[in-house]
């Protein structure tokens, strides 16, 4: 089965081609990320008008690169959630148009589910069971994954996502957004044990997560470092906060990691969202899960942030077991993961 | 004649029409918030009553604006997805013009002012006459405050009549355009079967853009303040 794949969730046009014999056949992305960068974040006006000026050529371009005409492509799914539900309006109204026009199925995925499943399109895929870590900027949650539509939630933030607080963190800073990738960098000048920061809620049991303490801590260690130096943030300053921030972060994210597989009782870990893409997260889960006979599984880098790679993925799984969308334009702007149906569940149930 | 498939969501209804060689199918539904349900399954059954396939359209019109975003965008995506999955032409038609159009189609009026209510205290407009076969804009589109509404050049005699939801903010334009509408239909809103008919017209003179030209025109184009310009200064 060869399915076009449409994500516009948040602020990225990602357009890609998967045929469940030959793998990814082409993927586009377009970021928007400049446009919303003047605002301090995400503009959702902006967001949705923006996708309505990619989805199509975007569109053209996977097809010219997959070289594969309407007739060869079987199906369409887009992400009818969670995300901004102007965005995802523009991704589900036209893939529902294409397909009533090529007399196609057509499927909403779910966004999660396309992340949690996007280390499938690598040539060595995590095989289930497995705990899944998705940390990105709206999202930190600890999922055990039996299978397709198999989730059991066992953690996730009960305040900020690991992604925005990198956001916040780095606006705090003077960092550009999105905050991640510029906090990283600049953790790599960092002076190590210049600043300690909490590991919130590890202290503990259970494996939920908050990182808006942690904010607040980083918010005063910024204004005690700029009264210290004429109310100015030296770039060294700047590293040595970014360090201590990110092993925060990743140390908190590593603890639960640990915690999660030895509750559920599994050996493989699948990291995936935009934060999964932190180098130094990465290396610390090698380390641990190597440690503990087990092995770390994540999406390459592009495949970290959204795509249209994931979602084609993951609507194809569904798609084969015989899913569908009736013709409707169907978004969920909220939509908990566990909502999902298991994939072997009959298709007028998986269709709701 | 041409065959064409027109939509509109760009207010509180939903309309689809199909223009045949001499005969206009409608479905007009008043149903707010419900256009992503009907839409789609609205262009389904009128093709079905036709016993026409997209495929066998000459184009595809649709509202492209000024409207509320959402619905604009609606309208946009499924136009973009039809015409582009069966290979057609769009053609993009004004609310403002449609509604004038539906006054010169059941009024018979030739010189018109449509409006509507854009919220925050301005209204769309834009001012048409209809010159025997098309119509002259009279005054471009724009977004402003009501009682700003004003005709430059009002052409004497003319006996102008206002369209659409922004007249019922009457009250809020100036003396000068109360006194020269002499009519108002705020309950009027634009429907997909004057688009139909108006998209003929476009037709024959050639004004058809690809899937993929066919964007929204939202006329309001502020819409964020950027970091340390606007009322809401991000922290």
């Amino acid at each position: 089965m060869r399915v076009l794949g449409i994500e516009t969730s948040c602020d990225e046009t990602g357009l890609a081609i998967y045929d469940s014999e030959q793998g990814l056949l082409a993927h586009a992305l377009f970021s928007q990320i400049d446009m919303h960068i003047p605002y301090g974040g995400v503009v959702p006006e902006l967001a949705s008008r923006d996708h309505v000026r990619k989805l199509l050529p975007l569109t053209k371009q996977v097809m010219a690169e997959a070289n594969c005409n309407a007739e060869e492509i079987d199906a369409i799914c887009y992400t009818a959630g969670p995300g901004l539900i102007g965005a995802l309006m523009v991704g589900a109204s036209t893939a529902q148009a294409l397909a009533m026009a090529w007399g196609k199925p057509c499927l909403g995925v779910h966004h999660m589910e396309g992340h949690l499943l996007a280390p499938m399109l690598e040539e060595k895929p995590p095989e289930f069971p497995f705990v899944a870590l998705l940390v990105s900027g709206g999202h930190t949650q600890l999922i055990d994954v039996q299978g397709i539509g198999q989730y059991e939630m066992l953690g996730e933030s009960i305040d900020d996502a690991a992604g925005e607080a990198f956001d916040k963190a780095a606006k705090m800073m003077g960092l550009p957004y999105p905050g991640g990738p510029h906090i990283a960098r600049f953790a790599e000048q960092g002076t190590p044990g210049k600043y300690l920061f909490p590991r919130p809620m590890t202290n503990r049991p259970g494996l939920d997560f908050s990182f808006s303490g942690l904010k607040t801590f980083t918010l005063n260690t910024v204004e005690a470092a700029k009264e210290a130096n004429n109310g100015e943030l030296s770039d060294q300053e700047r590293a040595d906060i970014a360090l201590a921030f990110q092993d925060a972060v990743v140390d908190t994210l590593l603890i639960k990691c640990k915690r999660a597989l030895k509750q559920a009782g599994r050996k493989t870990l699948v990291i995936a969202g935009g934060v999964s893409a932190n180098k130094d997260l990465r290396a610390k889960l090698e380390v641990t899960l190597s440690g503990m006979g087990g092995q770390v599984f994540y999406p390459r880098n592009e495949f970290c942030t959204d795509n249209g790679a994931m979602i084609a993925y993951a609507g194809c799984q569904r798609l084969m077991a015989g899913h569908t969308n009736d013709k409707q334009i169907k978004v969920q702007p909220r939509w908990p993961l566990t909502d999902l149906p298991p994939l072997d569940l009959p298709t007028d149930k998986a269709s709701d | 004649m041409a065959r064409i498939l027109s939509l509109d969501t760009s207010t509180e209804a939903c309309s689809v029409a199909l223009k045949l060689d001499d005969e206009v199918l409608e479905n007009f539904q008043l149903q707010p918030r419900k256009h992503t349900q009907l839409l789609l399954p609205m262009v389904e059954e009128i093709l079905a009553e036709a016993g026409v396939k997209l495929q066998q359209l000459d184009a595809i019109a649709f509202a492209n604006g000024p409207g509320s975003f959402t619905g604009l965008r609606i309208a946009t995506g499924v136009t973009q997805g039809l015409a582009f999955g069966a290979d057609l032409p769009v053609i993009p038609v004004t609310t403002l013009e449609t509604m004038a159009f539906t006054l010169f189609r059941e009024r018979f009026a030739h010189y018109i002012i449509s409006s509507l209510d854009a919220r925050m205290g301005e209204v769309y407009w834009a001012a048409y006459h209809w010159n025997g076969n098309g119509f002259d804009c009279i005054a471009q589109p724009e977004v402003i405050a009501p009682d700003q509404v004003s005709l430059i050049n009002p052409i004497e005699d003319a006996d102008w009549v206002g369209a659409g939801n922004g007249w019922q903010l009457l009250d809020q334009f100036s003396p000068v355009m109360q006194s020269l509408v002499q009519q108002t239909y705020p309950d009027l809103l634009p429907q997909a079967g004057d688009i139909a008919r108006l998209a003929e017209l476009y037709w024959q003179q050639g004004k058809t853009v690809s899937a993929e030209e066919a964007i929204p025109v939202y006329l309001r184009d502020n819409v964020a303040f950027k970091k340390g310009e606007g009322p809401h200064q991000a922290k």
